[in-house]
């Protein structure tokens, strides 16, 4: 799960780490009184969206007047903003972040990940702020300082002290630098984050550290035990049909392509959108149903995929483990008689009570291509789109 | 022979009175596993399907039974400390079907679970593991497998079953297949049941499923180029998986690769691996690579 900015800098100086004075504006009206609360100085007016890429769409602006910010502020929420991770439709700007300008001597970069590899969240930071990491990572991937981190014992004093000096920090300014590290390391660990990034981390003019952006996504297998951060969810911000596949605990990614899938199982959904491809076509989406679903959760998988327009054909591929193919039966079956299946619909079992669910499609008399294996399947998809 | 699990392993299932763990408990013991007890708190000294004995906990089964591998069906907010109990309790392996524990929790478990060498954790969120006609520890359906002498690793389990389901249906039977599980941080790599069934005399070949993300691949192939003396043949799936969707970004970033497939499909293929071009090849692709 993501969240936006100034909800993720709040976590923060919940957890100690000094960010620039700023207030969430829902109206140029709203945004233009921020600025004077603000001092009337120099500001810079953020729109709040999950997409990064935010200043290269127009959506974050320096303002020097109640003008400029009334003008900005009027632009960013009238008009969607296309961002390169957006897509060329936008998103719509529902909330700006108003924020005191900062006087900023250098930008830094540092976030926290989970480092599959030693099985330990890992710490990076960098002296090439406000640069994409991934660009740092293949172009220098020596400036990038790892710290791995003891989940027991969070970030210690001496890494701190180790990733300030490398950094090229003067000795104030590694202490200053302290409480950004120690506390983005507390919410990452407390809060269960997947990712917690500060980009920039910016030392300024007077030699203080203060985050200027930043970004966090949380593990979605937690939110059971986060509550607060359960409710920093922004609906609108995510796709209408992954939003209701979550829901129905289905896992949903829309795609371009023109063939729906319905599997079970995330690496056989991969391969039946591969083997797709591979045959000529271009899959839709990939639509895990899980290992344990039900009938219901399958015919509402079923709604999700056929109220995609770009659907022209869809394929099911079922290889039943936890799953029963009986079960996929009768959700094709009740999906037929309640949402109405007006493309062609390909359908591969295998598995668990198979002949039971072959013998139940074909007596159905519903107009089902059946498939004998997985390359008949695609085959056949293809050519039915 | 085989690797992990085999006629002689003496199995325990913690969460066994859980609908999951119950139908499946149902399925192992159908197959002809031995299991020989099941952990379920507070329901200590009853007995499942009339003659298995439930314990409150896992150092009592132990005690009373000898068990020496563990399946657990324990749901995610407890699972990470079942896991615990179980490696404290001096069981060898521990397999873990449960899918959903969060990340952080497994990150605890494993600094135990590696300070203590005689346990091996296999999963979270996999199949399980299984020695076909001999034990089936997990939720795999037991009829594709045919005993024989390839061994399987996977990320994924319904994967796995067509993958099987392939050699079974080409007459190539398999040793022990082993579902590594799909979440970021699991028990046991690639590089550890390569290992095993390199050592395996009853192993002729392997076949590995990977997915896209992390660098797990990456690091199996060049294990296998310096290590591994039998053929190993593999498939790569996601080849047309969006970036950014299924993989949190800055995790590929530490490893210095991207976590992309094509990336993966080459190191494999570098490392003299045969990789499979289509999902429906994977069975072929074991037949080419042990033609050599």
């Amino acid at each position: 799960m993501k969240i936006h900015e100034y909800q993720a800098k709040q976590l923060l100086k919940d957890a100690g780490v000094p960010i620039p004075t700023s207030l969430l504006a829902g109206s140029a009206d709203e945004a233009v009184a921020h600025f004077d609360a603000l001092g009337g100085g120099v500001a810079v007016v953020k729109a709040q969206v999950h997409a990064g890429g935010r200043g290269k769409g127009g959506g974050v602006k320096v303002v020097r007047s109640k003008q400029e910010c009334k003008s900005e502020a009027e632009r960013i929420l009238a008009n969607p903003l296309i961002t390169p991770q957006t897509g060329p439709e936008g998103v719509t700007v529902k909330k700006l972040l108003v924020e005191q300008a900062t006087d900023i001597a250098h930008e830094y970069y540092v976030a926290i990940v989970l480092d599959r590899a030693s099985q330990l969240p890992v710490l990076m930071a960098s002296t090439e702020g406000g640069m994409e990491i991934e660009e740092v990572a293949a172009k220098t991937p020596e400036k990038i300082i790892k710290t791995f981190i003891d989940p027991d014992r969070g970030l210690l004093p001496y890494q701190v002290r180790k990733i300030g000096y490398l950094l090229g920090l003067k000795n104030e300014q590694v202490k200053a630098a302290g409480p950004t590290l120690k506390g983005l390391a507390k919410v990452y660990l407390d809060k269960d984050c997947s990712l917690a990034e500060i980009n920039p981390w910016v030392r300024t003019a007077d030699g203080n550290m203060i985050a200027l952006d930043a970004k966090m996504n949380f593990d979605d297998n937690a939110l059971f035990r986060l509550k607060d951060i359960a409710e920093l969810r922004d609906e609108a911000e995510e796709d209408p049909g992954e939003l209701r596949a979550g829901q129905a605990g289905l896992s949903y990614v829309k795609l371009d392509g023109t063939i729906g899938c319905l599997v079970n199982g995330a690496g056989l959904a991969m391969s039946t959108m591969d083997i797709i491809k591979y045959h000529g076509g271009e899959p839709a989406n990939f639509l895990d149903v899980g290992g344990g679903a039900n009938a219901e959760q399958v015919t509402e998988a079923f709604r999700i995929i056929l109220s995609d327009p770009t659907v022209k054909a869809v394929l099911v591929n079922i290889f039943g483990g936890i799953m029963k193919c009986d079960t996929i039966a009768t959700a094709i079956m009740t999906a037929f008689k309640e949402v109405g299946v007006k493309v062609p619909l390909v359908c591969r079992l295998e598995g668990t009570n198979v002949e039971l669910g072959r013998k139940m499609l074909s007596e159905s008399g519903l107009p089902i291509i059946t498939a004998s294996d997985l390359t008949d399947a695609a085959k056949r998809v293809v050519e039915a789109a | 022979m085989s690797i992990l699990v085999n006629k002689e392993t003496r199995l325990l299932c913690q969460g066994i009175t859980g609908k999951s763990g119950a139908f499946h408990s149902q399925q192992c013991l159908a197959y002809g596993t031995q299991l020989v007890a099941g952990v379920t708190p507070g329901k200590g000294g009853t007995t499942f399907e009339d003659n298995v004995p439930v314990f409150n906990t896992v150092a009592e089964a132990v005690k009373e039974t000898g068990v020496n591998a563990s399946m657990i069906f324990v749901p995610p907010p407890f699972a990470a400390d079942s896991i615990l109990e179980a490696a404290e309790a001096g069981i060898e392996l521990v397999i873990a079907i449960t899918e959903g524990i969060p990340a952080n929790d497994m990150v605890r478990a494993m600094r135990t679970i590696r300070s203590l060498p005689n346990c091996r954790l296999i999963g979270p969120n996999g199949p399980g593991v299984i020695t076909p006609e001999e034990c089936k520890i997990g939720i795999m359906p037991g009829y594709i497998h045919k005993k024989g002498s390839i061994g399987v690793i996977s990320r994924s389990g319904t994967l796995t079953y067509e993958a099987v389901w392939q050699l079974t249906n080409l007459g190539l039977g398999q040793s022990t297949c082993v579902g590594l599980g799909g979440d970021p941080v699991v028990g046991s790599s690639f590089i550890d049941i390569l290992q095993l069934f390199e050592d395996d005399p009853d192993t002729e070949a392997v076949l590995m499923m990977g997915e896209i993300g992390g660098d797990a691949e990456e690091r199996a192939a060049d294990f296998v180029a310096k290590n591994m003396t039998k053929p190993v043949a593999a498939f790569i799936a996601g080849q047309t998986a969006p970036p950014g969707k299924r993989m949190g970004h800055a995790g590929a970033i530490i490893s210095g690769s991207s976590g992309k497939a094509s990336d993966k499909i080459a190191a494999l293929r570098a490392a003299g691996i045969t990789v499979a071009d289509s999902p429906a090849e994977m069975g072929l692709a074991v037949q080419k690579a042990l033609a050599g």
